[in-house]
């Protein structure tokens, strides 16, 4: 029988020549990711009584979550990350000054194709759009990487996702994974490797792919994956990336389930809130009023997410009464956004833009909701309380959504703008 | 091992947030005060009321969202001695087995559960009784049963090191 993408993986991370689904394996991960959390996992990694790590070169630490520290709590927490980085000798370590850790690892070339790469976060699983086999994993447990080198993890069934069709204008990936959360529910894809293949994701620019990989962790997916070519190659040539070996899924792999799609009818989609699977076409919400619109995060931060934005809004002025706040997913896109005008049409049309990181999204900091306020947001998640009080809403759509709700002053499909 | 405690009931996709809200994660390190927020925003009586012993019942996907440790921590320290859902996300079922917190699969079960009733668990049988009817859930395998034997992941991590120099 075939082996899936990720049976081949965890084989050869394990050791051996094949594994079987639901096998548990022992493997070396290639890549071990951790962002502001890792002060607490430096601390477990002090309690279990070992000096030095195992391999200080597998580990790559981004500040991302709360950057620059917003109290003197958070200002420690970095402080304790900075030592630990020194005192072991982590040269993979990216200041608050980088980005957010889903887009300062590929873009950094800690990211290749048929790496095995776990992160101390849920969205590690957007790597896998180049790729990669990637998994969030716990705090603990990258603890105990950094001091054996090993973690067990368990050999997942695979999803196949077949994607068809040419999206509509100002429609996307973002209304795509949305609708595809919303039709399998948060846990439809619950211990699973998920595969997208097909023409739609072939003709997507890598920028989108990572989006939808992204958010395969909202379906409680382990791994999200995406057939390497030629436009990947380009992607991470770009970045100086060229030593790598692709892994494919045998052509006679059996999956747990096989999913069509076809996207050319599909609608903009947004998550109403408290959870991502609450997906429903945004003309059905349209009308609401909004207080507060973010663009960015790890799962629509980028440049081309941007660029869709500004096209929207050039010329014009978000209404007074929204707050819109752009977050550019890592600072080599904020240097692009500077240079083509992107950063300067958004400014001009209102919106604040703000430093490269994760901002509001885990309600830290940084445009913290009141109770009773709405946000649409670009984000992957729309829990009670996740971005400031627990009386809050928050809505999940693309960016084309989100800055035609930011100048109208309520929800918004692009499409009739 | 045979447990029993009585249950706090909630529904599907009980999510991280929700079990310990993100704004705490960087400022809460006292695993004491991350039990005084355990499900703060699903159910602000439960931190208040929990006893030691008690058990929480959900449906499926419980703990899904971030991969934040402390949901699995907070439930620890409130005392909490077991959680029983129909189903469980991948990573808090990854953090609960390493901080050493029971969790049985048994979607049949479910449904036959109320809030307040005591239930009791036999591990070793891998059984779960709840008031007259007995279920069946499968135990965990061997190689996660290790870290859990261990009294959770730091101990048994230590455990191989000291294996390792020997
Ligand atoms: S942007 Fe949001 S979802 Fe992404 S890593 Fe940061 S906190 Fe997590």
């Amino acid at each position: 029988m075939g082996q899936s993408f990720t049976q081949k993986i965890l084989a050869r991370g394990a050791g051996k020549s094949s594994v079987a689904i639901s096998e548990i394996v022992d493997v070396t991960p290639d890549v071990v990711m951790s962002h502001d959390n890792t002060a607490a996992i430096s601390a477990t990694f002090k309690r279990m009584g070992v000096e030095r790590l195992d391999d200080p070169r597998r580990h790559v630490i981004v500040l991302d979550h709360c950057v620059p520290a917003a109290s003197e709590k958070y200002a420690q927490n970095h402080k304790t990350i900075r030592e630990f980085v020194a005192e072991q000798g982590i040269e993979h370590f990216y200041d608050i000054q980088r980005g957010i850790c889903h887009q300062v690892l590929p873009e950094q070339g800690h990211v290749r194709p048929g790496a095995l790469i776990v992160g101390s976060d849920s969205h590690t699983t957007t790597y896998g759009a180049l790729g990669a086999f990637a998994a969030g994993i716990g705090r603990s447990e990258t603890a105990a990487i950094m001091a054996i080198g090993r973690i067990w993890l368990r050999v997942p069934e695979t999803m196949q996702v077949r994607v068809k069709g040419a999206f509509a204008d100002r429609v996307g990936a973002k209304d795509f994974i949305l609708r595809l959360i919303g039709d399998l529910g948060a846990d439809g894809g619950l211990y699973q490797a998920v595969e997208f293949v097909g023409p739609a994701i072939d003709d997507m620019a890598v920028d989108d792919r990572l989006t939808l990989c992204n958010m395969t962790a909202e379906m409680g997916a382990k791994n999200g994956y995406m057939l390497p070519d030629e436009k990947t190659r380009a992607w991470l040539q770009a970045r100086g990336v060229k030593d790598y070996e692709p892994v494919f899924s045998d052509p006679d792999t059996v999956y747990a389930r096989v999913l069509d799609y076809d996207v050319s009818a599909l609608e903009p989609q947004l998550a109403a809130p408290h959870t991502v699977d609450n997906v429903h076409p945004v003309k059905e919400w349209a009308g609401k009023p909004i207080h507060q619109a973010l663009l960015g995060t790890c799962t629509n931060g980028r440049l081309c997410d941007l660029h869709r934005a500004a096209d929207l809004l050039r010329g014009k002025k978000i209404d007074p009464r929204v707050r819109m706040l752009v977050f550019p997913a890592s600072v080599e896109v904020v240097r692009e956004a500077m240079r083509d005008g992107t950063l300067l049409t958004l400014s001009e049309a209102g919106a604040v833009i703000m430093n490269a990181g994760c901002g509001p999204c885990l309600g830290a900091h940084e445009g913290i909701l009141a109770p009773g306020e709405v946000c649409i947001s670009t984000a992957n998640r729309n829990f009670r309380g996740r971005m400031g009080s627990r009386d809050a809403d928050v809505f999940l759509a693309s960016p084309e959504t989100v800055a035609a709700s930011a100048l109208t002053g309520q929800i918004t499909d692009p499409r009739t703008l | 091992m045979t447990i029993q405690g009585k249950v706090w009931k909630y529904g599907n996709d009980v999510n991280t947030d929700v079990i310990f809200p993100g704004k705490y994660t960087y400022t809460i390190t006292d695993r004491k005060e991350m039990a005084a927020h355990a499900l703060e925003d699903l159910d602000p009586t439960f931190a208040k009321e929990v006893q030691a012993g008690d058990i929480v019942v959900a449906g499926s996907n419980f703990g899904c969202g971030s991969s934040r440790e402390q949901a699995a921590t907070c439930l620890k320290e409130a005392g909490v001695a077991a959680v029983i859902a129909a189903s469980f996300a991948r990573i808090f079922f990854r953090n609960a087995i390493n901080e050493g917190l029971p969790l049985i699969e048994c979607p049949e079960a479910i449904g036959a559960i109320e809030a307040g009733q005591t239930v009791e668990v036999d591990f070793e049988g891998g059984i779960l009784r709840v008031g007259d009817k007995t279920y069946q859930f499968p135990g965990l395998p061997e190689s996660v049963m290790g870290i859990v034997r261990e009294g959770g992941l730091i101990p048994y991590v230590r455990k191989q090191l000291a294996q390792r120099k020997a």
